[in-house]
């Protein structure tokens, strides 16, 4: 299991949402949850543009194993999607922090962040899940 | 309560990813389920099947009990080590279970049935036995590793006592014969599988399954889980018993006609059934889908033709061919243009003849 990074939020649905300089919302899934989707082999990127709600579907991962929609931490819009995805969905699986982000939010609400776990919480969740 | 196999701890001390199958406890993969796939289709790779049941038969009519309780022919086992892969029917022609059955002596045959369906096996065969006076008995002292990939054969031979080896190697195809292992354990080895790949699947006593497991492992043989096993098999065409058929389905709709043996005058369960399904013709069959585009298709998705609607039995990501097959049972007849619905949207498939995948490579027309 690799470190969760300190400046990351989530849902408890596994999603993690990182706050960029820009104010723009980077989102992507937790390594826990790659590990339990297994080796991905498709995403479902939304529109650039497309309008997201806090806490509904907004992309669909699939693992060999089962299809999984993601939720969109935050409402607004999506400005940016992960290409990259396409044709490497197990970037993902190598790194779900990082270059496996799936799409980018520009907020419409700020104060939803405050709904979200912090890394600690998170990390609090999946152990408690683990057991 | 969830049963473990004797390789359970060998499992998790590997990094396995375990899941409840079929009430046991069994890794699903150690990491990558592709890449378990694609060391048993290009190099070697083992399974752990121990959760697998094995029951031996023993009685002077134990051929005769055969010839009754199985839809395919014990007849066609003529030679001491064969096997034979069949169904076993309820009297309507459903299928209880698939199993494989080795000849041991006229007296004495082994069966291999599914885990899931143990119990409920188990009922049927000693209810059907005692007419027969055949003595049924699991042998759960055993456990079964299944060694398979183009390298498997050859790295199996390595580990055996010299003496054995000629013969082993020389097993043909769906033949199995005792041989001394490593430390001297006393194998079963038999030149079966469920992958599409040349191998061996071995029956070994249980308390000396971590030393064989680990023997492999050293001479190279990577460990897979069952979720490799799952895409390799439906690479390879073959059925998952509970998903591609179950009690309500008969042999000839889950594509398993060649497995029903309709020889002279042989009364087994389920042959009236059978013989009429035949002459009032089948009404659904099983066929095999390829999805071009992006996407994966997936048990229970809907699957729209031009003869009525059907469903898709098993579907999943294929390694090998980097993009997605099912079986789909469908009503007969003229299909047309046939679409899958994928969570709302109707997506175009290919209707194709399978196996998809055979030694390794992608078959004509996938």
């Amino acid at each position: 299991m690799s470190e969760i990074p300190g400046d990351l939020k989530f849902l408890k649905s596994h999603e993690w949402a990182r706050v960029e300089d820009d104010g723009l919302v980077r989102v992507g899934i937790s390594d826990h949850a790659q590990s339990q989707l297994g080796d991905l082999v498709y995403v479902e990127l939304p529109e650039i543009g497309a309008s997201v709600q806090a806490g509904q579907g907004a992309a669909v991962l699939e693992s060999v194993k089962a299809a999984s929609d993601i939720y969109s931490p935050v409402s607004g819009e999506v400005v940016e999607v992960n290409e990259m995805l396409s044709d490497k969905p197990e970037t993902i699986n190598e790194d779900a922090y990082g270059e496996g982000w799936i799409f980018v939010v520009r907020m419409s609400d700020r104060a939803e962040l405050n709904e979200l776990l912090d890394a600690d919480a998170y990390a609090e969740l999946i152990e408690n899940e683990d057991h | 309560m969830t049963e473990k196999t004797v390789l359970n701890a060998v499992h998790r001390a590997h990094g396995a990813r375990m899941v409840d199958f079929g009430g046991w406890d069994m890794p699903i993969n150690y990491g990558s389920q592709i890449e378990e796939h694609h060391a048993v289709r290009r190099d070697a790779g083992m399974f752990d099947v121990s959760h697998m049941t094995v029951i031996d038969l023993h009685g002077p009519r134990t051929r005769e009990f055969l010839r009754h309780l199985l839809a395919n022919s014990v007849d066609k086992l003529k030679v001491v080590g064969k096997a034979l892969y069949s169904c076993m029917l309820n009297e309507q022609g459903g299928v209880i279970d698939d199993l494989i059955v080795y000849f041991f002596d006229d007296s004495h045959y082994r069966l291999v049935v599914n885990a899931a369906t143990r119990a409920k096996d188990l009922a049927w065969i000693e209810k059907q036995a005692v007419a027969f006076g055949v003595d049924v008995r699991e042998r759960p002292d055993f456990a079964m590793i299944a060694v398979q990939g183009p390298n498997a054969r050859a790295k199996v031979l390595a580990l055996l006592h010299e003496g054995d080896r000629p013969r082993i190697e020389k097993l043909g195809k769906f033949a199995a014969s005792a041989a001394q292992g490593p430390h001297g354990m006393p194998l079963f080895v038999a030149r079966t599988g469920y992958t599409g790949e040349d191998g061996f699947e071995i029956i070994v006593p249980a308390v000396d399954a971590v030393k064989l497991w680990e023997a492999l492992a050293a001479a190279g043989v990577r460990p897979a889980g069952l979720g490799a096993r799952d895409t390799l098999r439906l690479e390879a065409g073959m059925n998952l018993y509970g998903q591609d058929m179950d009690e309500t389905v008969s042999p000839w709709e889950a594509n398993l006609g060649w497995t029903i043996a309709l020889d002279e005058g042989r009364d087994f369960i389920g042959r009236s059934a059978l013989e009429q399904q035949k002459a009032d013709g089948v009404k659904r069959v099983m066929v095999g889908l390829v999805l071009d585009e992006k996407g994966v298709l997936r048990h229970g998705q809907k699957v729209l033709t031009a003869a009525g609607e059907g469903e898709i039995l098993s579907g999943s990501f294929a390694p090998t061919l980097e993009k997605a097959v099912a079986f789909a049972r469908v009503p007969a007849g003229e299909l047309g243009a046939v679409r899958v619905d994928i969570r709302g949207r109707e997506v175009p498939v290919r209707v194709v003849k399978y196996p998809f995948v055979r030694d390794g490579k992608p078959c004509e027309g996938i």
